[in-house]
């Protein structure tokens, strides 16, 4: 097993070494260093139950090539803005009410002019929507071109891409549940040209609508599909995206060569 | 790429990342940085725009016209352009989206050269440039296209100037009354759930146009009250769907 860096400390908090004379351990006095001891050992119980230390400093402590630039913090800006949108969706779903007989405008209606900051969390939901589709086609494009989806990063790109499919999928099926008139005729209109897609389209399409018709249940579906399927979806594909990003190292940039070790050759002179 | 190849990026990559530095701190610094712009641009956008909430959803009426988000304005255009041309409504059939959904899963399949560095990739700089302006050309024809309500009809060539003013006039009532949510006109509206009137002119006299438009089948809405409150507006209409040959 390859040896785990440690901690990268400042020199100032790394622990002094033992003085000649001291003893081994200092038994825990004062009270915050009680408290401190307390809560290591938590830590520790927990630790020693499930070895979740070593993931986490394989995880954080591992190295990124050198040259790495601000273009690769896209994608955890995406993530980031995902994460936005699940706080404030958790906080719009308080409120919200999938009923298409009215009761889901009345919610809304009440959320952005009634509650407390309820239109700035909702502006930020929708506005949130934009900037992680923004994010993620440039994270794409820096991909694209530093030709970062090459061996050994293939399935890590696939992921991705399904990612993106279902950020926009997310974007679509969000749309239609204020349940006001451009959400209503805009989905009519995205669900009928899902439907003109090949082999699975007219499926697709009944499935989206709970039927024939659009009715009373598609809101409900689009509800469930918005809020449950995929952020599911999305949740656990961005873990595997981000186990495979630790698991082969962040792609260098493509102009940066890498020099021989200096060390090595003084060694050999 | 073949194994050599592989072995020799595996072990270049190996050596970069030795003299790399630690994800943490020095890559989180960053990202964190760029975690409290993101933040900082959503609370602005949603502060400075907020979110509309329109009238509420009426599925009666059928003047609404369907804006889908921004971010889907490429994809709409694409269609809207695909099946405006003849020649391409098959594959637009098989649907363009599709088929860029599936160039993009294959992408590391098809594109296996070894060489990472884009300068040196002239088809994948060429083919990357090129979806990017199409993509923010479609995008901004989309949000131009006005909207999708206007009918782009050019007045017969035969007619004279009062009738071809008397064409335009009808051509923005069809516009205003929403005729295209049902109704196809040429390469405007949607195809159903009315029937084509791109050449209605030759099927129907215009007796026979005003008579439907007055009594109109359900569920299209009667211009009985169009033709009694704008007599004129009514005249253009007529007159506009009967030059329609």
């Amino acid at each position: 097993m390859p040896k785990l860096p440690s901690p990268p400390l400042p020199k100032a908090l790394r622990p002094a070494p033992r003085r000649p004379g001291e003893p081994d351990e200092k038994q825990a006095t004062t009270p915050i260093e009680v408290a401190a001891d307390a809560g290591i050992s938590v830590v520790d119980w927990i630790d020693e139950r499930t070895s979740l230390s070593g993931g986490i400093r394989w995880m954080m402590f591992r190295k990124v090539p050198r040259g790495i630039n601000w273009f690769y913090t896209l994608g955890s800006a995406t993530m980031f803005a995902f994460l936005n949108q699940a706080v404030t969706g958790v906080f719009l779903a308080m409120y919200y009410r999938p009923d298409a007989a009215g009761g889901a405008y009345e919610s809304v209606r009440y959320l952005t002019d009634q509650a407390f900051l309820g239109q700035l969390v909702r502006a930020m939901h929708k506005w949130g929507a934009s900037v992680m589709i923004i994010l993620i086609f440039m994270h794409m494009a820096r991909v694209f071109f530093f030709g970062a989806y090459k061996y050994p990063r293939e399935l890590t790109w696939i992921i991705g891409v399904v990612l993106l499919i279902l950020t926009m999928a997310m974007g679509f099926t969000g749309y239609l549940l204020p349940f006001d008139q451009r959400s209503y005729w805009a989905t009519i209109v995205g669900v009928n040209i899902n439907g003109t897609g090949p082999f699975l389209g007219p499926y697709l399409s009944d499935f989206l609508r709970a039927g024939p018709e659009f009715g009373a249940t598609t809101l409900s579906r689009f509800y469930a599909i918005h809020m449950m399927l995929i952020p599911g979806l999305i949740a656990a594909l961005i873990g595997a995206h981000l186990y495979l990003v630790s698991k082969l190292g962040i792609s260098a940039p493509p102009w940066i060569k890498a020099q021989e070790e200096p060390e090595l050759r003084q060694t050999t002179l | 790429m073949n194994q050599a190849e592989k072995e020799a990026y595996l072990r270049e990559y190996s050596i970069l990342k030795n003299q790399g530095k630690p994800f943490f701190p020095y890559a989180v610094a960053k990202d964190s940085v760029m975690a409290v712009v993101v933040m900082i641009v959503i609370i602005f956008l949603a502060a400075m725009f907020g979110a509309e909430l329109g009238p509420k959803a009426d599925p009666t009426t059928t003047t609404y016209v369907p804006r889908p988000d921004w971010y889907f304005y490429f994809l709409f255009e694409v269609l809207r352009v695909m099946r405006n041309i003849p020649k391409f409504t098959d594959l637009a059939t098989i649907g363009v989206p599709t088929i860029c959904m599936i160039l993009l899963f294959l992408l590391p399949f098809y594109d296996r050269s070894p060489e990472r560095r884009i300068e040196r990739r002239p088809v994948a700089l060429a083919a990357g440039l090129t979806t990017i302006f199409a993509m923010a050309f479609l995008t901004y024809t989309g949000a131009n296209t006005g909207s999708p309500n206007t009918v782009d009809l050019q007045p017969p060539a035969s007619l004279t100037a009062q009738q071809k003013a008397i064409f335009r006039a009808g051509a923005l009532v069809v516009g205003n009354s929403g005729c295209l949510a049902c109704h196809v006109l040429g390469n405007n509206g949607n195809d159903g759930p009315g029937p084509p009137l791109t050449h209605i002119g030759r099927i129907l006299r215009p007796e026979a146009i005003a008579s439907t438009l007055r009594n109109p089948t359900a569920p299209m809405p009667s211009f009985a009250a169009l033709a009694k409150q704008n007599p004129r507006q009514f005249y253009d209409l007529i007159n506009f769907l009967g030059e329609l040959q």
